[in-house]
């Protein structure tokens, strides 16, 4: 399984840098996105998969998952929802004030810095 | 966004306390089963996000007259407390401590400060994700 | 947590009720809320006198991080104590000062005291630590006090120019310090002054020994203004005066002195830390008084008199730290020399803190600093007037007052150096009385020019702004408690010897048993000469300054140390925005593909040079269908998204994949993360649309075109992350660490989801910076929606 998965993991990261190499600036989000997704199935996939149970002692089992990817995947999770909504709303913003989305016209001139 | 859905609104009437209770019970099963404070907060601003699609935001900030921001302050105060306060016991920062209270009709009930640092995380979940969706759905 | 740390603590905590003070009692001038604490904190600190004059020291210790060995340990001794009376002494006067210079209508007295009290506690915590790394932590933190305090005016060019300056100055060496401190950790294995202290004799060959010496010094002359670094001191006058009085003359840049008495015990056996502490302490002590006699700022003047009175305490510690190299230390006189320093650094509080706040009585109530101005102030103001001639008879070292007594033992110092026969001093020995003697007389010029030209001579009242008379009472107060101190311990020298000055010298030479006697009359000695001489050549040369004052045209304008820094500083700013023009067009997609091209080549190098690449199928899970299932729905759902024009269907794409990654976590037994995924995917997705629901249609959906360039980089990072998903997996280098947390979840923290366990307890600051970051997210975004510039933007909705 966890060959699949590292070949799932690797299209995951080949879409999300296609999309991310694009103009506009919606898909740059959804890159991340899908970004931070095959980010997450990476670690999990790294500590190994489907060993012994859930990490809850209450399961009294003689293996358990390892919970350490897990805790760092559930932080993971909830910052990538706030960089992605953060990146978001700048692109609402920037769609609003500026009237494009494409990251080629949001440059600015030279000598305007 | 003005909807006039007539199921949806019934049937969210119903479905919110659901929603919001499982949270809690999610936040407070935390430390023993699957759950905690960041599905917890999730799951209650889920709840409330269900209610502004209902309704609309001006009828459920109406309802619910929370400063989110505020929220997020406290939550993150009661975290950063939690986690400080154990330097006024001369243990190093973030040490828990826990016990087991006889209380009047729940019974033996473990009591952990990790709670409190957890509400802390709830708090903070909660109030940053209502206050991104509701700053964006107020603008216009 | 003991008295002692909430002792040191209190300031902070009191420093967050100030804004809530502040506005609810606007009537009331916010420093009486400030006031009782240092009152409160000198007066506890008194009751340790009878402890530390019999030469004990108290110790109590808060793990902070014990893994890394660095607990909060305070520890009063002499020096520590000497030092605590001072910051909460002198504290307590200059707020009671600021109380009167600071107008409650006009300024802004929440921040003024929040920094206040900030620099406070962090002084505080400098001289109390025993610990090296809280040390500088304290230490940073009196730096950035500082900066706030100079740039309290911010709407001044010139206060931001001097906090700055302050900043990079004082931060540098601090890092330098830190380097430092971090080289004795390598030789000695602990952050303990006292333990370090107790090794010192093991560690003088370590060849790390000479770079921890000179990153430590360089820390100590930065903060203490020491020739070359002194340029920062003179624009950090731009601070309100009371500032000035309470950081920049009395505590905070003897922070510096304070280091290198605590540090004597360690670095005093190498004859370089005597050469560099004396020569540029000496260096410092000319320059300083050799520059004031130019100045026409009063302030300007008493800045770089702190300077050289600097430079005179450290090259006093200098020498006196040779006397470690004695056995009978009792006997040599260099114990007399640090006795000196220790006794001036007393007094100079008294009576550069007395003469500051003059000079800013005499600003508050004339409008101006600039001596071309002023003058004949004597009749209007009495009361200052003889508060000036106490402080700066006693700077000039006239008898009857404190800065006498100083003077003739720094005299006493200088000239046993020519006795001194190790580290070569035979050679140069000689230059320190002549420079110090020479020194000295500009000392007693600027002194006179301070006065003088302020208070007597012609009265210019159509120069002034306002009409001048007495400073209300309440503001002479504090002057005048630090003018009776200057005369009391003139007369009476011994009342601090054995309460204050010997545990202090104690604490700098151990095992001294120095018998600490000051007197007054030492019969007809050269000091005495030396001193008659310093008076005499004064006042002739004061007399007669007009007419030599053309001497300091000789010196280039254009060549000073400012200058370079100016420079210095420009030439880095444009060098630096030159550099980053070069690769920063503008275009994001330029900048990633820069970052994901080095991505692909640095791994894949790595890979090949260190032969990474390992496949092995040993240990795999077994694959079930739904598992395949749901890979390929990801496959698909992300592939697709590369090809829909459509922004609604792309949205939904990601939602379709999000959603699977949340039943992969089911599968792969990760509930937690599951949950947390499942709802988290929802939240998005309504997010994604709210957001678009308000956009107008794209005008004309522009077709994504096929990029050859992109899609050879996004195949690469595809390929190079599955080369490194592969070999992460078959390529274990040691075992988990999972093993402590199931053993320990139940044990240690009484919870059995191990998930949570981890998040809350077991790494829970991971989790507090988290939430953090998450607040900081949600107030961008808040400040992006709701704040905006003007209304320009209504129009265009219209």
């Amino acid at each position: 399984m966890e060959i699949v998965m590292a070949f799932v993991i690797g299209i995951l990261f080949m879409s999300a840098t296609y999309l991310m190499l694009s103009k506009s600036l919606l898909r740059i989000i959804i890159g991340t996105g899908l970004l931070s997704h095959g980010a997450h199935l990476l670690i999990l996939t790294m500590g190994g998969l489907k060993r012994g149970t859930v990490p809850l002692l209450g399961e009294e089992a003689s293996s358990y998952t390892d919970p350490i990817p897990q805790a760092l995947i559930l932080t993971a999770i909830v910052i990538s929802f706030g960089v992605t909504a953060f990146f978001l709303v700048l692109a609402y913003r920037a769609y609003k004030e500026l009237g494009t989305d494409n990251t080629e016209r949001l440059r600015g001139n030279e000598g305007n810095d | 966004m003005k909807t006039n859905d007539l199921i949806l609104q019934t049937t969210t009437k119903v479905v919110l306390f659901i929603i919001i209770l499982f949270s809690f019970h999610i936040f407070f099963a935390g430390h023993y089963t699957p759950g905690g404070g960041f599905v917890g907060g999730l799951l209650t601003s889920g709840a409330i996000i269900l209610l502004m699609l209902a309704f609309d935001m001006k009828t459920v900030s109406q309802i619910l007259p929370v400063n989110y921001i505020y929220m997020a302050a406290t939550g993150l105060l009661f975290a950063g407390g939690t986690a400080a306060g154990a330097l006024f016991f001369n243990v190093p920062l973030l040490t828990h401590a826990f016990g087991h209270v006889d209380l009047p009709i729940l019974g033996d009930t473990a009591l952990h400060t990790a709670t409190i640092f957890d509400l802390g995380v709830f708090l903070v979940v909660v109030g940053v994700t209502m206050t991104i969706i509701q700053t964006i759905g107020e603008d216009e | 947590m003991s008295l002692l740390h909430l002792a040191i603590i209190s300031p902070f905590l009191l420093a967050i009720f100030i804004p809530i003070l502040y506005k609810l009692f606007r009537n009331i001038h916010t420093g009486w809320f400030v006031l009782p604490l240092p009152i409160l904190l000198f007066s506890y600190f008194l009751s340790f006198i009878s402890i530390t004059s019999t030469h004990k020291t108290i110790t109590e210790s808060v793990p902070w991080i014990p893994a890394i060995g660095v607990d909060f340990i305070a520890k009063v001794d002499g020096l520590g104590l000497l030092f605590a009376l001072l910051i909460t002494g002198i504290g307590s006067l200059v707020v009671l000062y600021s109380i009167y210079y600071l107008s409650k209508d006009k300024e802004k007295l929440n921040t003024f005291y929040v920094y206040l009290l900030l620099f406070m506690g962090a002084m505080l915590g400098v001289v109390l630590s025993d610990n090296l790394i809280v040390l500088y932590t304290f230490w940073e933190f009196t730096s950035f006090s500082s900066f706030l305090l100079i740039g309290y005016w911010y709407d001044r060019e010139k206060s931001r120019y001097g906090a700055q300056k302050s900043m990079l100055i004082t931060v540098l060496g601090g890092l330098s310090m830190l380097g430092g401190i971090i080289l004795l950790y390598i030789m000695t294995g602990t952050f303990n002054i006292s333990e370090i202290i107790a090794q010192a004799a093991g560690i003088t060959e370590n060849p790390l020994f000479i770079p921890a010496l000179i990153c430590i010094l360089l820390g100590a002359f930065t903060k203490s203004a020491q020739f070359p670094f002194h340029i920062w001191l003179p624009d950090a006058m731009e601070a309100p005066t009371p500032v000035s009085a309470y950081l920049h003359s009395a505590t905070m840049v003897k922070a510096g002195i304070y280091l290198v008495a605590r540090m004597t015990p360690v670095f005093a056996s190498e004859g370089l830390w005597v050469w560099l502490i004396a020569g540029f302490g000496i260096a410092t002590l000319f320059w300083g008084s050799f520059n004031a006699v130019r100045q026409t700022d009063l302030k300007a003047i008493l800045a770089f008199s702190t300077i050289s009175q600097l430079g005179m305490i450290m090259s006093l510690l200098g020498l006196g730290a040779a006397a470690l190299h004695f056995d009978d230390v009792k006997n040599s006189f260099y114990g007399a020399a640090t006795l000196a320093a220790v006794f001036h650094l007393f007094n100079h509080a008294t009576f550069k803190g007395s003469l500051f706040m003059v000079v800013g009585i005499v600003d508050h109530e004339t409008g101006t600093r600039d001596i071309r101005k002023l003058g004949g102030l004597m009749n209007f103001m009495p009361i200052t007037f003889t508060l000036a001639i106490i402080g700066t008879f006693s700077m000039a070292g006239l008898p009857p007052f404190n800065g006498f007594l100083s003077k003739e033992m720094f005299f006493t110092g200088m000239i046993r150096v020519l006795e001194l026969d190790i580290f070569n001093f035979e050679t140069w020995g000689m230059l320190f009385p002549v420079i110090a003697w020479i020194a000295s007389v500009f000392t007693f010029i600027y002194s006179m020019v301070l006065v003088f030209k302020t208070f007597t001579g012609k009265y210019q009242p159509e120069k002034l702004e306002k009409k001048p008379h007495e400073a209300p009472m309440g503001m002479l107060i504090s002057p005048i408690v630090l003018a009776s101190l200057v005369i009391i311990i003139g007369f009476f020298p011994n009342i601090l010897a054995n309460s204050i000055l010997s545990p202090a010298l104690e604490s700098i030479l151990p095992n001294n048993n120095i018998d600490v006697h000051i007197s007054f009359w030492h019969g007809f000695k050269p000091e005495l000469f030396m001193t008659i001489g310093v008076i005499a050549l004064g006042i002739l040369l004061f007399l007669t300054l007009p007419k030599w004052k053309r001497v300091y045209d000789f010196f280039p304008k254009k060549l000073t140390l400012n200058r370079l820094y100016d420079n210095g500083l420009e030439l880095i700013q444009r060098a630096s925005n030159k550099l980053t023009k070069t690769y920063m067009n503008g275009s994001i997609r330029t900048y990633l593909v820069y970052i994901f091209a080095f991505f692909i080549f640095i791994l894949a190098t790595t890979i090949a040079v260190k032969n990474a690449f390992i496949f092995d199928t040993s240990n795999i899970s077994s694959i079930g269908f739904y598992e395949v299932l749901l890979a390929l729905a990801i496959v698909i759902g992300s592939i697709s998204i590369l090809f829909v024009n459509s922004r609604m269907t792309a949205i939904i794409l990601l939602g379709a994949v999000g959603y699977t990654v949340s039943l992969f976590y089911v599968l792969f037994r990760a509930p937690d993360l599951a949950l947390t995924q499942l709802v988290i995917e929802t939240i998005s997705v309504a997010l994604f649309l709210l957001c678009f629901y308000h956009l107008p249609k794209k005008r004309n959906e522009e077709r994504n075109r096929f990029k050859l360039t992109n899609a050879i980089i996004s195949i690469g990072v595809g390929a190079i992350v599955t080369v490194i998903a592969l070999s992460a997996h078959s390529n274990k280098v040691f075992d988990s660490i999972s093993e402590y947390y199931v053993e320990n979840t139940y044990t240690e923290a009484a919870g059995k989801n191990m998930v949570n366990v981890i998040l809350v307890d077991f790494r829970g600051f991971d989790t507090l910076f988290e939430i953090t970051v998450l607040t900081i997210a949600a107030l961008g975004i808040f400040a992006m929606i709701k704040l905006r510039m003007g209304g320009k933007k209504k129009n265009e909705n219209k």
